[in-house]
């Protein structure tokens, strides 16, 4: 399968000749295939946000390049915006970009950018607003009136209503409670199991990547620490925390277990997983 | 695009010029532009610009950064030029075309009103750069001390200054925030006309406010939780006081100030 997106030897610096010159990402090189939902981790400052702007164009590599589709996206510098049509990206705390008089307007910015009008700006923007549970009678509501976490599902149906082929989402969760958290995140899966369109989720808790994701990438430092299936990389667990990194809390709980002798494998990262491997260590006799 | 702004920068130092008291400082400012509208003739601008680069010396402000303060009033400085030049009637006329002429009178205003304003800004600037923004309201409060009395709010007026420059730099990055968060919903603020250009910055404009009243009311509430009541029986951390070199420079810059009058007034 094609590639959707080609990162090749990706380089950025910031503040070039001046005395703050710092690079963010260093050659870092991933490929994202189409339909896929990935993963990106790492610490604050690891080069997480600087990495993604330079995935729908916002920012410009230093040296390297980005391909969509196989072709380079600064191939025409004049049609940048279109590679922003295709590459949706929902920032962190999205919910203070929200200008519009009501709803219905703010989610209708992105696609009508793109050039959208009458009854195809309205069906996108009415499946947008469906997808992330935004009902009908708040669409003529004021952003303003919502609460913190409705503006936050309103934002990011800005983004979905341009029906870009690749979503990146930048910790889409933070700062929200517990229940509005998984709620969110169940209207994100429900989006990818139906429409069958590319996520990049970055997030820097380990348990939401574990729980969603099919491969992910590891950051440190600006360089890429690890990647491959949640499986691969929570199976190399001592790696992680020796990088300062955390591991989800079911890994943690295997590892103790497999650390007082029992016989269970410690790369699992999901409950279901780890009732699996504890039912069948019970049934080969090892004693809990 | 935004972070190169430069606008009253402060580069921290451990020079004579950054140690000086901020009231020092700002009453040096004083004389120097009164000196400066006063002064006529090449001798006194020549005194006060040798004095500028003798304070540039001192300070170890690069040259570069203050001529790059003056990049934003170029404007300013052209359109002065170009008034100056073309409208002074003057005793010699060069060059008369319709209700435009150049007269010798003309030249001579132009060149010294373009000197006068790039000399303003860089010692305005050189006082900037080399005194952090909480010195210099700490020091302006201190000096308009004596308006209390007129009960002029000095001490809110100077709280509001600092944090006004405080937020400066947060309200930057915000807006870089917002401006990419919007460009990534394909807002185009490059093209169209002037009209269509202004329409482009409503997306950038509306949430920008928005975070700033936010940040407002949250200061607000910080600082009442922490009981803050305004000047009345509040004392400092760091209290100023003049030093030797304060009291030094302040009688050299004064006498130079005097002497400029007087040599403009009457003439050598």
């Amino acid at each position: 399968m094609e590639p959707i997106l080609q990162i090749k030897h990706l380089t950025h610096t910031y503040g070039i000749g001046t005395p703050f010159q710092r690079s963010a990402v260093e050659d870092m090189s991933f490929d994202i295939y189409p339909g896929e939902f990935a993963g990106i981790i790492g610490h604050t400052g690891s080069g997480k946000s600087t990495l993604i702007q330079h995935l729908n164009g916002l920012l410009k590599p230093t040296s390297g390049q980005i391909l969509l589709n196989g072709k380079d996206i600064w191939a025409e510098p004049k049609k940048i915006r279109n590679v922003r049509f295709q590459v949706g990206l929902v920032f962190q705390y999205p919910e203070y970009q929200l200008f519009e008089e009501t709803v219905y307007k703010d989610i209708a910015f992105g696609p009508a950018n793109m050039g959208k009008t009458g009854d195809e700006l309205d069906r996108c923007v009415r499946e947008a607003a469906r997808m992330v549970g935004i009902l009908d009678d708040q669409l003529e509501k004021s952003p303003f009136e919502l609460s913190g976490g409705q503006k936050r599902r309103v934002a990011l149906a800005g983004v979905l209503a341009m029906e870009p082929q690749v979503l990146i989402l930048d910790e889409p969760t933070a700062g929200l409670d517990p229940a509005g958290r998984e709620n969110l995140m169940a209207n994100i899966r429900d989006y990818h199991r139906n429409k069958q369109r590319t996520i990049i989720l970055v997030s820097h808790s380990m348990d939401e990547i574990a729980q969603n994701v099919d491969r992910l990438l590891v950051l440190k430092s600006s360089h890429i620490l690890m990647s491959g299936t949640p499986a691969e990389v929570f199976g190399r667990a001592d790696e992680l925390i020796t990088a300062g990194l955390d591991v989800p809390q079911v890994t943690r709980i295997a590892m103790a277990l497999k650390q007082r002798g029992v016989d269970i494998d410690p790369a699992v990262y999901t409950v279901e997983k780890l009732e699996q491997e504890l039912l069948a260590a019970r049934k080969g006799g090892a004693v809990c | 695009m935004l972070k190169d702004i430069t606008l009253g920068q402060y580069f921290p130092g451990d020079t004579v010029a950054h140690r000086l008291d901020p009231r020092t400082k700002i009453l040096m400012v004083l004389f120097y532009i009164i000196a400066l509208f006063c002064a006529k003739d090449l001798i006194t601008y020549g005194i006060l610009a040798l004095c500028l680069a003798l304070c540039v010396h001192i300070s170890k402000v690069g040259v570069r950064s203050l001529v790059r303060g003056l990049k934003p009033v170029t404007i300013i400085i052209i359109f002065t030029a170009t008034l100056n030049l073309f409208f002074t009637p003057g005793t010699k006329i060069l060059f008369q075309w319709g209700i435009l002429q150049i007269s010798d009178t003309g030249i001579h205003n132009a060149v010294f009103m373009v000197l006068r304003i790039m000399m303003l800004i860089m010692g305005t600037f050189l006082m900037t750069y080399t005194t952090s923004p909480i010195s210099l309201t700490d020091g302006l409060e201190r000096l308009l001390n004596w308006m209390k009395a007129l009960h002029v709010p000095v001490h809110e007026l100077a709280t509001m200054m600092s944090i006004a420059l405080r937020f400066i730099p947060t309200l930057v990055e915000e807006t870089d925030k917002i401006m990419s968060a919007q460009k990534a919903r394909g807002a185009d603020f490059e093209s169209g006309n002037l009209f269509e250009k202004a329409k482009a910055l409503i997306p950038i404009l509306v949430p920008l406010f928005i975070s700033a009243f936010r940040r407002a009311d949250e200061l607000a509430t910080a600082m009442e939780c922490r009981c803050y009541h305004g000047g009345e029986g509040r004392t400092k951390l760091n209290v100023l006081k003049y030093q030797r070199r304060d009291i030094l420079a302040l009688v050299v810059s004064g006498a130079i100030m005097v002497g400029v009058i007087v040599l403009s007034r009457f003439g050598l």
